[in-house]
């Protein structure tokens, strides 16, 4: 159960990692509980485990980095792998994925640091309004649990929308603002599970505070879609999920606007606290959070290596018999 | 094995989830939480200079001192220390009490006064007895971080009055009460840390204090005084507190051990006037029964060796040379367009940025570089503070005091910069001056200022001033 690390989500995880051993110790595993820290690797190569379960979010964790230290390892773990995990937590990288599929994502703007200190970016900007509009969202292009995320209503937002944003990353993106309603699909191995939807009690935003505090937010699940949107948003979802070569499990964000679904993210490690959404999704499909559990370590011992394109030499060490 | 395995208890499933969201009480809808909690969990990290507590130094009390003193309660008293006391608190914390708040002027009835457990629960009684829902409750902007979650249990309306270098403007407070009389409503109390503002570090200036009794007692309005840091001067003459000024009609008044002595034993008080304090004591009763009596014996042996104002004395001299270090360090590593206050005692320092540097995001920055501080929005009930910062420099030592304020000063350069490179050549949009802006209300707007308490809006020291 890998847990925790250095990224603004380790609160998160911290509490996804929680409500996961639970469940694994209640479905009768033996669970070694590690904080991802500087001993992480020296525990796991002493300790040897059947697999690993990632709980961690941000980088560190959900960017491909502690993937890639299991693999060296030769320990399987749960959730995709680490090229996929490198191109969902790039939000740029992970639109160019889309766009390359055919996936419906905003139209959007990607600018380092550097462009804007050595090159004189400022100066494109101006194309922004004609290309963007207003109002515009601002973005580092690596970060979750929408920390750092501004609205820019008009031209005096935005140098201070970027200031903020690059805060988090050297790399933000400005992106056309999609108005509609916020979904999330899980996707389980290569199963949609029922749509959520997020609708925010106060303020505009869906923002890192409502996403985590019980009762700021209240969620439908199944969304209330017809049959045509429920289509749709599923196909827009397992797309996304497909291109960016996700397996085990993820779950993609969209809004559905008037004009159809537009992905927005995938999350390559979902949270798994008590508000979130993977685990109510699965509930609406009947499954508890054991059951999810469960399937999510199924996947990760039998992986289906043919969906981890990208990934070679993933580990396929079977579990032995104790779970 | 970092985490050795062990029993848990069960966690809620979705569906659990739902069932609990329905059970809330109304008031933890408005309760506040943030993402900044989970920031300031990575500030606890030990590679990270934190300023961004509010912990005094407690590691000059000596040990031997503490070490006898707890001896002595084991052998002298174990069963009377192990014991529940009286909800009100022993007669001699309270004669304790009384001596502190004499070293500061002032003449308490000890029949006023209750031991709470800190002062953080005088705060929440003092609401308990006094709040109703929708209630209007006037405190300082910024204000104690610690009072906005009280207030907000209690589902008050949060009015925040301005301050500047001489502390809540009475000006603004005398023009909110007209307004609220307009619309028929009393504030049940004004909420006020005069003397070394936490956030702020400033102190409300004797005309103001005396205004603001005045119109207390005017209006028949209870005025809250929290003055956990009053003996913590350094520096300057001292102020009478509220209290002494009222006499104690309408002026209720919070102290706190935790600053002099130790935030551990958890030991606050209130006094109140008798008809007030008869609620408190209800509240109290029902909330805790009584505050810890083995750290009130501790209070008692402590005063009882009569040294506790040269140890005031030693955390003053402390405080003073950190101050120093930090102020120093501003100047040196903020860049000019940053201000700050420079108080005369207690904890803080509150600095203020260009209006486009948000200091929650700021924070995520400056923990890259391991250094943290309190983001100003915690001071604000509406959002207001994003462009300032709490910092500490009662907790850490001068060199860490100058390192922090480096790294800090680094990630603002970082920020002051790109922003240069966005606006001094976005020549086809609009230079984003916001000079309308009331976002930014802490920092100085000359020619904005028709305010007849005068002076500019906290902070009034620029960088590189005098």
């Amino acid at each position: 159960m890998l847990k925790g690390g250095r990224s603004l989500e380790r609160g998160v995880s911290l509490r996804s990692g929680a409500r996961v051993e639970d469940a694994l110790e209640r479905l009768g595993h033996e669970v070694l509980p590690l904080e991802a820290d500087g001993e992480m690797v020296k525990h796991l190569a002493a300790e040897r485990p059947d697999v690993a379960f990632v709980a961690m979010h941000g980088s560190g964790g959900e960017d491909g980095t502690a993937q890639e230290l299991l693999e060296i390892l030769g320990i399987p773990f749960t959730g995709p792998g680490v090229a996929a995990c490198g191109r969902c937590m790039d939000k740029v990288q992970a639109k160019h994925g889309f766009r390359a599929a055919g996936v419906p994502t905003p139209d959007w703007f990607a600018f380092n640091e550097t462009a804007f200190r050595e090159l004189g970016a400022a100066d494109a900007l101006g194309g922004l309004e004609e290309r963007l509009g207003f109002p515009l969202v601002v973005k580092p292009s690596r970060g979750g649990s929408a920390l750092g995320i501004k609205f820019a209503e008009s031209w005096f937002d935005v140098p201070e929308a970027l200031v903020s944003a690059f805060s988090y990353d050297d790399r933000v993106l400005l992106e056309r603002f999609v108005d509609g309603r916020e979904l999330a699909v899980s996707v389980l191995g290569d199963e949609p599970l029922p749509v959520v939807e997020a609708i925010p009690q106060s303020g505009d935003l869906y923002d890192f505070e409502a996403r985590y505090e019980i009762g700021r937010t209240s969620f439908v699940c199944p969304a209330e879609l017809s049959g045509g949107e429920t289509a749709a948003v599923t196909a827009a979802a397992l797309g996304a999920y497909a291109a960016l070569g996700c397996s085990g499990f993820s779950r993609v964000d969209l809004i559905l606007a008037a004009d159809g679904p537009q992905v927005l993210e995938v999350n390559a490690i979902p949270g798994l606290t008590d508000t979130s959404l993977l685990p109510q999704a699965a509930e609406a499909a009947g499954m508890t959070f054991e059951d999810l559990v469960a399937k999510i370590l199924e996947l990760a011992v039998d992986g289906d290596q043919s969906s981890r394109s990208g990934d070679a030499g993933r580990a396929t060490r079977g579990a032995r018999s104790s779970a | 094995m970092s985490d050795p395995p062990h029993r848990r208890r069960a966690h809620a499933s979705s569906s659990d989830l739902e069932r609990y969201a329905g059970l809330f009480a109304e008031r933890t809808r408005v309760m506040r939480s943030s993402a900044m909690r989970d920031l300031m969990a990575i500030t606890a990290r030990p590679e990270v200079i934190s300023l961004a507590g509010g912990l005094p130094d407690t590691s000059t009390f000596p040990p031997q001192t503490f070490a006898a003193q707890m001896t002595r309660i084991a052998q002298e008293s174990a069963a009377e220390a192990l014991q529940y006391g009286p909800t009100e608190g022993f007669r001699e914390t309270v004669d304790c009490i009384v001596e502190v708040m004499g070293a500061e002027g002032m003449l308490p009835d000890p029949d006023d006064v209750i031991v709470t457990t800190g002062g953080q629960q005088a705060i929440d009684l003092i609401c308990k007895a006094l709040v109703d829902p929708g209630d209007a409750v006037i405190c300082e902007a910024p204000t104690y971080p610690g009072a906005i979650p009280v207030f907000c249990s209690y589902q008050a309306e949060t009015i925040q009055i301005e301050c500047d270098a001489e502390g809540m403007r009475i000006a603004e407070l005398e023009d909110t009460l007209e307004r609220l009389e307009v619309e028929g409503r009393r504030p049940k109390l004004i909420y006020s840390v005069p003397t070394f503002q936490n956030p702020a570090g400033v102190t409300m200036s004797l005309e103001r204090r005396r205004r603001l009794v005045e119109l207390a007692r005017q209006r028949e309005l209870l005025v809250v005084e929290d003055n956990p840091y009053g003996l913590l001067r350094f520096g300057g003459e001292a102020l009478p507190p509220l209290y002494q000024l009222d006499g104690g009609d309408f002026v209720l008044y919070i102290g706190t051990f935790s600053k002099i002595l130790s935030p551990g034993i958890r030991l606050g008080w209130a006094v109140a006037p008798p008809p007030v304090m008869e609620k408190v004591v209800l509240g109290k009763q029902a909330s805790d029964l009584c505050t810890s009596t083995l750290t009130q014996y501790f209070v008692r042996e402590y005063f009882a060796e009569g040294r506790w104002r040269e140890y005031i004395a030693s955390l003053g001299d402390i405080y003073r040379s950190r101050r120093d270090a930090m102020v120093e360090a501003l100047g040196r590593y903020f860049p000019p367009q940053a201000s700050w206050t420079e108080p005369e005692g207690g904890l803080f320092i509150w600095a203020t940025l260009p209006p486009y540097i948000d200091t929650s995001d700021l924070l995520a920055r400056a923990l890259r570089e391991d250094v943290a501080f309190v983001p100003g929005q915690a001071a604000y009930v509406d959002g207001r503070g994003r462009n300032s910062m709490r910092l500490n420099f009662s907790a850490g030592d001068e060199d860490e005091i100058r390192e922090g304020i480096r790294r800090i000063g680094k990630a603002i350069e970082a920020q002051v910069e790109l922003y240069g490179a966005l606006t001094n050549s976005a020549t086809s949009a609009p230079a984003p001056a916001k000079e309308s802006d009331m976002d930014s209300p802490a920092l100085p707007r000359p020619g904005v200022e028709s305010e007849k308490d005068g002076g500019d809006v906290l902070p009034f020291r620029k960088a590189g001033g005098a």
